[in-house]
């Protein structure tokens, strides 16, 4: 024996255990081996070498991101180049959604669809708010409460943010917090790993230097929303860029926003930066230089303040340049302070109490959005259109008993106050309106509805085409209009099954009458118009015909101040005024300034010759509310004529409350002294 | 070495040496093929785990430069050691697999859910991988004895018994890419002992019987054979395009990975291991890191030295000296043949996940040490068929 080691039973000594059976089994492996080995390197080739290039650029996909970084938005200058809006650059700590549990974005979404229905609710039918939801898991709020220690703030507040946020957007980054100071940056910064998500950004919020005020026409910014992402006027705005959402910032974010640009961010696959370059440089926002006057606004704004603090509740002042629409000043009131929004506000809560309906809704804009009856500065519409039919010529005497008796209906005038005979211009002055009646009675079976026919030429009942969102196109109540809402008002009781309640909206399925007609000749009953779209009607009827486009943009420059684009206004029409009527119209307007006119004790101590005043007060019936105060003036002048409309709602009298407002505004803009006084007059 | 003194005893023995084409006492081409892929191991390591560990690059090359140390020192014993010997050890083999599987499924530590290594005061100790080899070395044993009964399928039931059942405890831990390896064992030490085709035939349809009652009926009646991962992993591999999970995210990212690196590689720009988007980079993926970073001609070299080490270890089935060895070599091809298809397999996208590291090259103690236990096994087998034949030339010559 050889080996005594070797015990093999089956097989004698120093024998080869290859038996041909056992040699065509180790060939079968040696084939197996073949065929899988094949197989591994086809697959190699197929991967490397045909299809490699496709991979190489998966794996880029797969490290570079690229990231959008905010162009600094073009600064918004008043008609001198004052700075009315411009940008400062601050740091947001937000929250990547992606990093958050799924459950936390569902019910986010389920409160933001909860909330949505809650506030479309009437007042009065809904319930409780619909309660933020907890943080989804301990963790989560773990996470959260120690982001609020280091921020400052607390839990409650993040989780609201981050809901509020998410039901609005879902997949953007939630801002948590602005204007985090340099030492949480850095530490926020420090520990990746302790604030998972967590990033800190350098962002551009708006800034409003000058407190010019003008908060709802300047509007606001606002992440871009997936709807308008679709929109023609948003292409090549990406998710998540912050893009205007009202007023100017909208109307002209075309300009302002500039090019955001891109970087390419290179990560790991834990999301780790691993670096970054620029792959898209940022094209800085154009400015847009304004008619407005800084000065202006800001003595209006604290005029209308002032009218409301004998009870108005609300407000709006309009200044156009009669020549071309150029608006001057535009303020709304109740308003807010705009840097506000610049920042995400705490809670809904808050949001409620800043521009809530309490708060007197000041994110509408009434000047350009609220419809009101206007009372008598509508008069002079009906002066024209009476004497363009020849229903009156200049001279026509009417006599004003203090009533004007229409069938079995009795119409007076305010305090039943009887004027004696009048003529237009005396009839202006001291606002007589039986006068006014009598030429709504007269005009009423007239072809063609006259009054109404005049009231659209001269810009109303359609909206005037200014340069801001959200514009009110108003009422101009005719035969048809009446059809109109009769037909809605049947039809709303068919479908409902309910009688219309008397508030309600529609009508009261009467046909038009003679009363009607009455009503809208002095600016009552169905009309409504905006404070703009009077303001367009008096320029029209003080430039001699030509309906002009209100509008705020006049150019667009670049950073460095260099003229880049004019913005044209064309005015809308024209419409053919016989100067005899205007002349006849404009003297009842300054006569009404004058002696015993209606406002003849607002502008007492104003210069006349210089400045004369043509002028009308207006007070509107809106019961059960208290009258809504208005007043519209032009200025001629050869450099800077000027049509401001104002109104004070629950204001009182046209001469209590907006008269005085108007002056003040005429004061600042003439550099006057200011001599405007609240007027006494009683009538309309 | 000692060894060559005994061939290089006398001239006649020179001369039968060259008769018979054998210079050296041990495989050559083995030798270099294992050492070339512990040197590709260790490079590839090396760019893998660059910064994987902040402060110390070389962490996981040093403990397996270590391990190849320490298995090549157990090689070179095992060589020098005659591996007929292990057949009486066949009881104390098979108690000592059993023993250390049941240990990890009791004591094990517990990673990513499931139970496979016991932590010792160095290193976490697989007990399956070690199992590898001490199944092939037992079963092997086990059919020697029963080599006269080869036709009779009493035989081959014990014999697929005694090789499933730690199959079976395995997939307890679980671990279905080991329990895989141990059938592939089992079926190779049964194909090389000339278990008759039908039985192969019969368990294959029992096989597929099987396969069919885990995968499709069993989990209609509420049985689960498979965990939910295991299941993911399949569908992952089935249907790519519709799991977004994190199955075919890995088989995805090593797909780019791979294809990625092209010809000749992306050196030191190869993102997807540097980024960690390639999971497992330094362990079951470490193929990926060959083709991102060395492209096709690196993972062609690594392949081409696993081709070498089947090839010669085939030649060793057919040179040793009893069937012993042969069936002991036949395992092994199998065992490493298997693991190195289903892993790199794995990472091009021909086969499922299963966890099933790259022999030689994957870092991991236990799977290594086992592997260079096998290849010293081999090398024994070679050695003694050598010494073997050389007497039988010896003689020849005397008669």
């Amino acid at each position: 024996m050889i080996d005594p080691l070797d015990k093999t039973p089956l097989r004698s000594i120093g024998e080869s255990p290859l038996t041909p059976q056992l040699a065509m089994r180790v060939a079968m492996l040696g084939a197996i081996a073949l065929v899988l080995f094949s197989i591994i390197f086809f697959k190699l080739w197929f991967l490397q070498v045909l299809t490699g290039d496709q991979a190489v650029r998966e794996a880029a996909n797969n490290r570079v991101r690229t990231v959008a970084v905010a162009a600094p938005r073009g600064a918004v200058l008043d008609r001198t180049g004052q700075t009315l809006v411009e940008n400062r650059p601050a740091s947001v700590m937000q929250l990547d959604p992606a990093q958050l549990p799924a459950e936390t974005r569902a019910a986010a979404a389920t409160w933001g669809q909860q909330m949505t229905t809650w506030a479309r609710t009437p007042r009065s039918k809904r319930g409780p708010q619909p309660k933020v939801p907890e943080p989804s898991s301990a963790a989560l709020k773990q996470r959260y409460a120690k982001l609020a220690s280091v921020l400052g703030i607390s839990t409650a507040t993040i989780n609201q943010r981050v809901v509020q946020q998410l039901a609005q957007l879902p997949y953007a980054n939630v801002r948590v917090q602005v204007d985090v100071t340099t030492a949480v940056r850095n530490y926020l910064l420090e520990r990746p790993g302790q604030f998972p998500g967590v990033s800190v950004d350098q962002i551009y919020v708006r800034r409003y230097p000058g407190g010019v005020g003008a908060a709802q026409l300047l509007g606001a910014v606002g992440q871009v929303s997936p709807e308008q992402l679709k929109a023609d006027s948003f292409r090549g705005v990406i998710s998540g860029a912050i893009v205007g959402q009202e007023g100017i910032e909208r109307s002209y974010d075309r300009y302002l926003r500039g090019v955001d640009g891109t970087k390419s961010i290179t990560i790991d696959a834990a999301g780790k930066l691993k670096g970054q370059r620029i792959s898209r440089e940022t094209r800085a926002g154009n400015s847009v230089r304004t008619s407005l006057d800084a000065n202006l606004q800001r003595s209006g704004e604290a005029a209308l303040a002032s009218a409301m603090s004998g009870g108005g509740t609300a407000g709006a002042f309009v200044a156009l340049d009669p020549r071309n629409g150029r608006v001057l000043a535009l303020g709304s009131a109740p308003t807010y302070d705009p840097s506000l929004r610049a920042k995400p506000i705490a809670s809904q809560a808050d949001y409620e109490r800043l521009f809530g309906e309490a708060a007197g809704a000041p994110l509408f804009n009434r000047a350009i959005s609220g419809a009101y009856p206007t009372g008598s500065i509508f008069k002079p519409i009906t002066a024209l259109a009476a004497l363009d039919r020849g229903v009156i010529t200049a001279d026509t005497t009417i006599d004003d008993p203090g009533v004007l008796t229409v069938g079995a209906q009795k119409f007076y005038n305010a305090g039943r106050q009887a004027n004696g005979p009048v003529s237009l211009v005396r009839a202006l002055q001291v606002s007589s309106d039986v006068f006014f009646y009598t030429l709504g009675r007269d005009a009423n079976p007239l072809k063609g509805q006259i009054i109404q026919s005049w009231a659209r030429k001269l810009g109303l009942d359609k909206a005037t085409g200014i340069d801001l969102p959200g514009e009110s196109s108003g009422t101009i109540p005719d035969r048809a209009w009446r059809g109109r809402q009769n037909a809605k008002e049947l039809a709303w009781e068919k479908q409902t099954g309910k009688k219309c309640p008397p508030d309600c909206l529609y009508s009261d399925k009467r046909p038009w009458s003679v009363g009607d007609n009455i009503q809208l000749s002095v600016g009552q009953g169905d009309v409504q118009a905006s404070p703009l779209q009077m303001a367009v009607a008096y320029s029209t009827i003080a430039n001699g015909g030509t309906v002009v486009r209100p509008h705020l943009g006049l150019t667009i420059e670049s950073e460095t101040g260099r003229q880049l684009e004019r913005i044209e206004a064309p005015p809308a029409r024209r419409v053919v005024i016989d100067p005899r009527y205007q002349k006849s119209i404009l003297e009842g307007l300054h006569q009404s300034t004058l002696g015993d006119g209606t406002s003849a004790d607002v502008f007492s101590g104003w210069d006349q010759a210089k400045f004369p005043v043509y002028g009308k007060t207006g007070t509107a019936e809106r019961p059960p509310r208290p009258d809504q105060s208005w007043y519209a003036a032009y200025v001629p002048s050869a450099t800077k004529p000027i049509v401001i409309v104002a109104t004070v709602e629950d204001g009182g009298f046209g001469a209590e409350a907006a008269a005085p407002a108007v002056c003040e505004m005429l004061a600042t803009w003439f550099a006057q002294p200011s001599s405007c006084s609240a007027g006494t007059s009683r009538t309309r | 070495m000692s060894a060559t003194t005994v061939i290089q005893r006398s001239g006649e023995d020179a001369k039968a040496e060259k008769a018979l084409g054998l210079q050296l006492p041990f495989d050559l081409v083995l030798v270099l093929a294992t050492v070339g892929l512990a040197v590709c191991s260790l490079l590839t390591i090396a760019a893998a785990t660059e910064t994987d560990i902040p402060g110390s690059p070389d962490y996981f090359v040093i403990r397996q430069l270590v391990y190849f140390i320490v298995g090549g020192g157990l090689a070179v014993f095992l060589w020098r050691t005659d591996y007929s010997r292990l057949r009486e050890l066949k009881y104390f083999l098979y108690g000592l697999l059993i023993v250390s599987i049941l240990t990890v499924i009791v004591f094990g530590s517990v990673a990513r859910g499931s139970r496979r290594a016991v932590d010792l005061p160095l290193f976490s100790f697989q007990a399956s991988e070690l199992g590898k080899v001490l199944l092939v070395v037992s079963l092997s044993a086990f059919a020697i004895d029963m080599t006269r009964r080869m036709a009779d399928s009493r035989t081959t039931v014990r014999l697929l018994l005694i090789g499933l059942a730690p199959a079976a405890l395995v997939m307890l831990q679980p671990d279905l890419g080991s329990a895989l390896v141990f059938v592939a064992i089992t079926l190779a030490v049964l194909f090389i002992a000339g278990v008759p085709w039908q039985h192969f035939a019969a368990f294959g349809a029992l096989a597929a019987v099987a396969i069919a009652l885990s995968l499709a009926v069993l989990p209609a009646v509420g049985i689960n054979v498979l965990h939910s991962y295991q299941k993911d992993r399949l569908t992952a591999f089935l249907h790519p395009s519709e799991t977004s999970g994190s199955e075919g995210y890995q088989q995805n990212q090593s797909r780019i990975a791979i294809g990625s690196g092209e010809k000749t590689g992306r050196g030191s720009g190869a993102t997807q291991t540097k980024y960690n988007f390639l999971p497992e980079h330094h362990t079951d993926f470490i193929f990926a890191v060959v083709g991102e970073r060395w492209g096709f001609a690196g993972a062609a070299l690594v392949l081409s030295l696993y081709a070498l080490i089947i090839w010669r270890a085939l030649r060793i089935l057919t040179v040793a000296k009893n069937l012993y060895g042969a069936l002991l070599a036949g395992g092994i091809v199998v065992m490493l043949m298997f693991q190195v298809f289903v892993n790199v397999g794995m990472t091009v996208g021909v086969m499922p996940i299963t966890g099933i590291p790259l022999p030689l090259m994957s870092y991991g103690g236990s799977s290594l040490i086992a592997t260079m236990l096998a290849v010293g096994l081999l090398q024994s087998i070679y050695a003694q068929g050598r010494r073997a034949a050389m007497s039988q030339g010896r003689v020849l010559q005397f008669q």
